[in-house]
This record gives C-alpha cells, sequence and structure tokens, in this order.
C-alpha cells in the first residue's frame, strides 16, 4: 500500500504489523511521535500490544528486557539522552541475548539542549552487543525496522537491534512509503531461553572468572553469525518485496578515485553531490555505511577516502573515520560535519571532495575553508 | 489515612485466580515444600534467605523472582549452579521494579497467572530502585513487590542505606547515622495499593499469611519486611531471630497491614504495644549501636513512641 508518511511514522507503522506483545516507553524529541503513534494504535484496538507508560528510559529498556524473557515480541523507542540514560540496561538486554528492537532517532547530547540529528548518542553504544542499522529514507525506515526483528529473533543471533534514523531530517520528513504485507516474512519467536516456571533456572546470577568471558564471546560470535543472518534476511526482503538492501549502499563506487564513505541522511546527499562532481569531470563514489555493527568489509583499496563523521570521539577522532583506519591502509581525509544539526548541503559535500586533504581532519565550518 | 481510589483499585478488587487462604494454626501447617535449597550461600544466621523461605512457601512454584543486586543476589550460589527452585530473574540495581512491570505485563497479555515477585534489599528499595518502584505502582502492575531490610548495603559490607536507622554505625557512617531512617512504608502508602504489609522475619507464619493474602489481590502489592543481619548489624549469629523479636516486642518495628487503605495492627505488635519493652533492650545487644549517645537514644524513642500512637490512632479511624 502507498502513502506518504514520517520517518518516525513509518517505523511505527512497521512495529503495528509485527505486533510486539510489549511496548514500553518514554517520549524524547523528536523520537515521541513514534510511540505517541503505537499507543494511539493500541488504544484504538488495531494493536494488540500492552503499552506500558514507563517513568524513564532506564525503566523502559528493563520493562522490555523483562517482558523479552518470557518469550515475548517486545518494541521501544528512544533518542540521546534518552539513549544515554538506558545505557546500562542496553548492556543487559545484549548480555541476556534479548531479541529487543529499538529505534533510536539520532539527536546531539546536551549540553547546549540541542534536538538536532546527530550519530554520537548511538555510537556511545557501539560496544554494547546491539546490532545498529542506518536508515537514510523514509522507505528505508519501515523496511528496515520489519527486519530488525526477524534478525533480533534469529537463533543464531539473538540479540537486539537498534534502528537508527536522523533526528527530523529523516524523523519529521515526509516521504513515500509503501507498506507490505510481512505475513511469515516475520515467524512467530520462540525464545529458547524464556522462563519457564516448570523448569526453574536462574537468569544472570553470579558469574566467577572462569565463566564469564565465554558469555562474552559468545555475544562476539553471535555478532559474527549475524552478518549471514543479515544477508539472507536482505536476499529474502527484495525477492518477496523487491527492495535491496546492504550492508552498504553504493552509488558509482566501482570506477571512482575518491569514495564519500557516511552514514545516515547525509548518504543521500553525498549522491547528489556525487553527480556535481562527476559532471565536472571527477570520478566520485558515494559509500554509504548503514550496518555500523557488525561493522562490514569495506570495498575502499586503491581509492581516496573522504568520511564525513556526524560524531565524535572526543581526543581520538571522527568515530566512523577511526573504525575505518583500523580496517584499511588507504589514507583518508575525515571530514567533522553536522554536529547538533549543523546544515550540510551537496554542494558542501562536493567542495569536501574537490579540496580534500588525504591524512587529516576537518571540521566543517570551524577549520579553515577547504 | 485517607484512601483514594485510584486505576488501581477500579480493577476487580481481587484477583479471582488466587488460591483461598490457609488459616494456620502452627508452623507445621505451612506446605513442606521448599523453594530454597539447602546449599545458598548466605552468612550464618542469614534472616534474608530465611524470609524467602517462607515467601516462596506461601507463593508456589508458578512464580518468578526478579532479583536486583542485592544479598539475594549473592546467596543463590555461582553459575551454573542455583540454590533456588523457582526461575529468578537477576536485573540492574535500580531496575527490579520495572524489569517486573515488563515481565507481569507478559505474562497476563499471554493468559498466565504467574506471580511475579520482586525480592529486594532496602538498598535497591528505598535508594537507587525507588523511581521504577513508584512508576511501577503509579501503574498498577500487578505485582509483589517484597523489600527485605537489613538497614545498610549488606552485600558490599555493610555502607549506610535511607533504611539506616539514626545513631547506627556503618562503615560509611563511622561515628553514627546522623539522618533518620526513610519512611518507605508511607511513600508507598502515597500510591494507595491495594495492600501493603510489613513483616519480620523473626516471624515466618506471619510473612507466610501476609505474602499469601498480597497475592489475592490484582495490581501492585509491598512487603516490608525487617531482616536481622548478623554481620552488619554485629551480634552474634544464633540470635537473628531474638534480634526481630525484640525489634517487634520495644516497638521499633511495627507489624500490621493496610488493606485498600484500612491500617490492621497485627496482633504480635498489638501485644508489645501495650506494654513494650524498653528500647535499650534492642540496642544493647548490637554492635552497630555501640557508644550511641543517650540523647540520640532520646530522639529514638521518642520518634518511636510517635510512631506507636500514629499507627494506633489511624488504626482506631472508622
Amino acid at each position: 500500500m502507498k502513502k506518504i508518511a514520517t520517518g518516525n511514522k513509518a517505523v511505527a507503522e512497521a512495529v503495528r504489523q509485527v505486533v510486539p506483545g510489549v511496548v514500553a516507553a518514554y517520549p524524547i524529541t523528536p523520537q515521541t511521535e513514534i510511540v505517541e503513534q503505537i499507543a494511539e494504535f493500541v488504544s484504538s484496538g488495531e494493536l494488540k500490544s500492552r503499552y506500558i507508560a514507563v517513568e524513564s528510559e532506564h525503566s523502559a529498556m528493563a520493562a522490555c528486557i523483562g517482558a523479552s524473557i518470557t518469550g515475548t515480541r517486545t518494541f521501544t523507542a528512544t533518542s540521546s539522552h534518552g539513549l544515554l540514560y538506558m545505557h546500562e540496561m542496553t548492556n543487559w538486554a545484549a548480555g541476556a541475548r534479548l531479541p529487543i528492537v529499538m529505534a533510536n532517532v539520532n539527536r546531539s547530547l546536551g549540553p547546549g539542549w540541542n534536538i538536532w540529528a546527530e550519530h554520537t548518542d548511538a555510537m556511545q553504544e557501539r560496544d554494547t552487543g546491539w546490532l545498529q542499522v542506518y536508515v537514510s529514507s523514509v522507505q528505508e525506515a519501515y523496511d528496515a525496522t520489519l527486519m530488525a526483528f526477524r534478525i533480533a529473533e534469529h537463533n543464531d543471533v539473538l540479540l537486539p537491534v537498534m534502528v537508527n534514523l536522523d533526528g527530523f531530517t529523516l524523523s519529521h520528513i515526509m516521504q513515500p512509503l509503501e507498506t507490505v504485507e510481512p505475513g511469515d516474512f516475520i515467524p512467530p519467536l520462540h525464545l529458547a531461553h524464556a522462563i519457564d516456571v516448570k523448569n526453574p533456572a536462574g537468569y544472570g546470577g553470579l558469574t566467577g572468572p572462569d565463566q564469564q568471558f565465554r558469555f562474552r564471546w559468545d555475544i562476539e560470535r553471535s555478532l559474527r553469525d549475524s552478518v549471514k543472518v543479515i544477508e539472507a534476511t536482505e536476499k529474502e526482503f527484495v525477492k518477496r518485496f523487491g527492495r535491496k538492501y546492504g550492508f552498504t549502499e553504493d552509488y558509482c563506487c566501482e570506477d571512482a578515485d575518491v569514495v564519500v564513505v557516511s552514514m545516515g541522511t547525509l548518504g543521500k546527499e553525498a549522491e547528489v553531490a556525487v553527480d556535481l562532481l562527476r559532471k565536472d569531470g571527477i570520478k566520485a563514489g558515494s559509500m554509504r555505511l548503514r550496518w555500523f555493527r557488525p561493522f562490514p568489509k569495506l570495498n575502499l583499496k586503491g581509492k581516496q577516502v573522504v568520511v564525513i563523521d556526524r560524531d565524535y570521539s572526543f581526543g581520538r577522532g571522527g568515530i566512523l573515520a577511526t573504525e575505518i583506519m583500523a580496517q584499511t591502509k588507504e589514507e583518508i581525509f575525515s571530514v567533522i560535519a553536522g554536529l547538533g544539526g549543523q546544515e550540510v548541503t551537496y554542494d558542501d559535500i562536493a567542495d569536501f571532495v574537490r579540496n580534500r586533504r588525504i591524512g587529516e581532519e576537518f571540521w566543517f565550518g570551524v577549520s579553515t575553508r577547504v | 489515612m485517607i484512601t483514594v481510589r485510584t486505576a488501581i483499585t477500579a480493577s476487580p478488587l481481587t484477583n479471582p485466580s488466587a488460591q483461598p487462604l490457609q488459616e494456620l494454626n502452627t508452623i507445621a501447617e505451612i506446605p513442606k515444600e521448599e523453594y530454597i535449597l539447602k546449599c545458598t550461600s548466605a552468612c550464618a544466621g542469614c534472616s534474608d534467605s530465611l524470609a524467602l523461605r517462607y515467601v516462596l512457601k506461601a507463593a508456589g512454584a508458578d512464580t518468578v523472582l526478579v532479583v536486583p543486586a542485592c544479598c539475594t543476589s549473592v546467596i543463590q550460589g555461582i553459575y551454573p549452579n542455583t540454590a533456588f527452585n523457582v526461575p529468578v530473574y537477576n536485573i540492574a540495581f535500580g531496575a527490579a521494579a520495572a524489569c517486573a512491570s515488563g515481565m507481569s505485563n507478559a505474562f497476563r497479555a499471554a493468559g498466565k497467572k504467574t506471580n511475579v515477585i520482586v525480592y529486594a534489599g532496602d538498598g535497591g528499595t528505598l535508594d537507587i530502585g525507588i523511581q521504577a518502584m513508584s512508576g511501577a505502582f503509579e501503574r498498577g502492575t500487578d505485582f509483589l513487590y517484597v523489600c527485605y531490610d537489613n538497614e545498610a548495603y549488606g552485600n558490599t559490607g555493610m555502607q549506610r542505606s535511607s533504611g539506616t536507622p539514626l545513631g547506627a554505625k556503618t562503615t560509611t557512617t563511622p561515628t553514627g547515622k546522623t539522618d533518620a531512617k526513610k519512611d518507605i512504608d508511607a511513600i508507598i502508602a502515597a500510591h494507595n495499593p491495594p495492600y501493603q504489609a510489613t513483616a519480620c522475619a523473626a516471624y515466618p507464619q506471619d510473612i507466610f499469611k501476609k505474602v499469601q493474602k498480597a497475592l489475592t489481590f490484582r495490581g501492585p502489592t509491598f512487603l516490608h519486611i525487617l531482616a536481622p543481619c548478623p554481620p552488619g548489624w554485629r551480634y552474634s549469629t544464633e540470635k537473628s531471630v531474638e534480634m526481630g523479636k525484640l525489634a517487634v516486642k520495644t516497638g521499633m518495628w511495627v507489624l500490621y497491614e493496610r488493606e485498600y487503605g484500612k491500617l490492621t495492627i497485627s496482633p504480635q505488635s498489638k501485644a508489645a504495644m501495650r506494654k513494650p519493652l524498653p528500647l535499650e533492650d534492642y540496642l544493647a545487644p548490637q554492635g552497630r549501636f555501640k557508644g550511641i549517645d543517650s540523647k540520640t537514644v532520646e530522639i529514638l524513642k521518642q520518634r518511636l513512641a510517635k510512631n506507636l500512637v500514629k499507627l494506633a490512632a489511624e488504626e482506631a479511624e472508622p
């Protein structure tokens, strides 16, 4: 069915279709529209879920954990400070191997109070054991949310999945949306370690130095295994519904001399920048990273690389740039742009490429104009 | 006591699926089933495990315990072993009530009547868990919250909590606590739960009866158990029951129930209130009160007396 929707409404629509037993959530701009829409679906009877209006994000994730361990499908949504407030519990959710799906609407961190897009919130969750996907359109927000449930609940994964969409530039932008009938694309959840009062077990109790590392390794092993589950899910998705996704979305990369690597909505701007650059005879390409965890093997051999980070690790560098440097020998030009919703146009991105200084870091709006 | 009926009590008043209450005359009538097996890693004389034994006997097998960081996280034993014969979900310190909230909703959505019981210490209840607990009570979560109160952070070696009484020495109040114990029962009462009660580990039959009763209600219920702690309170291990009884007999700890806001003082405390033992009988055997000055004892006595008058007056209300 074709309609027009915001990124937030698209996520809520996907959640309505997969019918979680429990949704526990707390409002925060610019995510609130997702949970308001779900509350509306529940109250109108369109969605047969229990909506728990918790008193904090810490409790939102704790409630999802409590619900999930009974074998119930669960969903929550958050953003920015909400995500950081639940950080203790996001670790718990992954450690407890619970297939919780969460939408995170990427937003800057205070102070000052800034409600606009930035990826540093989700990046601070990168070591928790959650899978993370970043989307760039309303359609992709919907499709990725559907796929997130299938991937999280797969027996070879059983880890939570975070669907990231940029605050305002995607959460509140209206675009065409084509919904599907998921049917058995989302099979019922069978959680092997669900609580069973007939077979009592202890969960998460004292675990000694001779055992704890085994559970940590299990998380990593499943993250590695999740690569093939993601690939299989995306393959099944294109077969059933006709839309193709991968670990990256590559645009004119094959013959490119210089490739822009970015995430989220900036990746779409980068494609326009590539068109402009190609008109000027610069063989540019765009590689939009979709999955940040598990981090894919990027094919950047022989290319000059311009990485745009909408995030930063103070004292080290752009987080995406750092991850890429750890993987490839190619030297990169690291651009820090779009923090706190700073406007970055495709002309700006084309300028980053034209004036690139490989091996250097450039703060857009702060460093000397390239 | 104002008894405003909130959304909590607007739902069916009692749980139709609950077991009929047993009238117990002797401890021999308590079920033989054991859910705490004989291999816990509790300290000698631990009254937390004693209280939990009777909580679980009353709740039965169709029960899940949600346990935040506390002594009970430790006494289960070390993976892959557990001494508890019901499912136990361990969760982060401040998250027990929220976790139970999700669990209870998921069970009810699936049509299951499984009892969801939080079993948390005073730190996880009065301090770090209070927000999640208040939220869960306000939302009318169908669960029983049990706070076993040893009046300090026992698991980490006895640091003061807001449940530590005035004058008590802990590792972070080495000269005695200068603030009064937080009145968590009044805070719970402000949420208008259908049922709340106090108990003491020295009176297991009373715990058993109150848990059975709590589980007949639909909605959030609360049981606050005083749990004497030999290493924390600094008395010898064989005296836990004696310490609990002294707490009740001096009036320092009062056993009661509040059902839809109506207070009933339990018989053990009624008897004690007629002729309370001197408070010194309770303070003297405990190392944590050693060297307490007479002024602090006087303040404790005044507050104790005021509390007894307040509770008697509340009970007398029509």
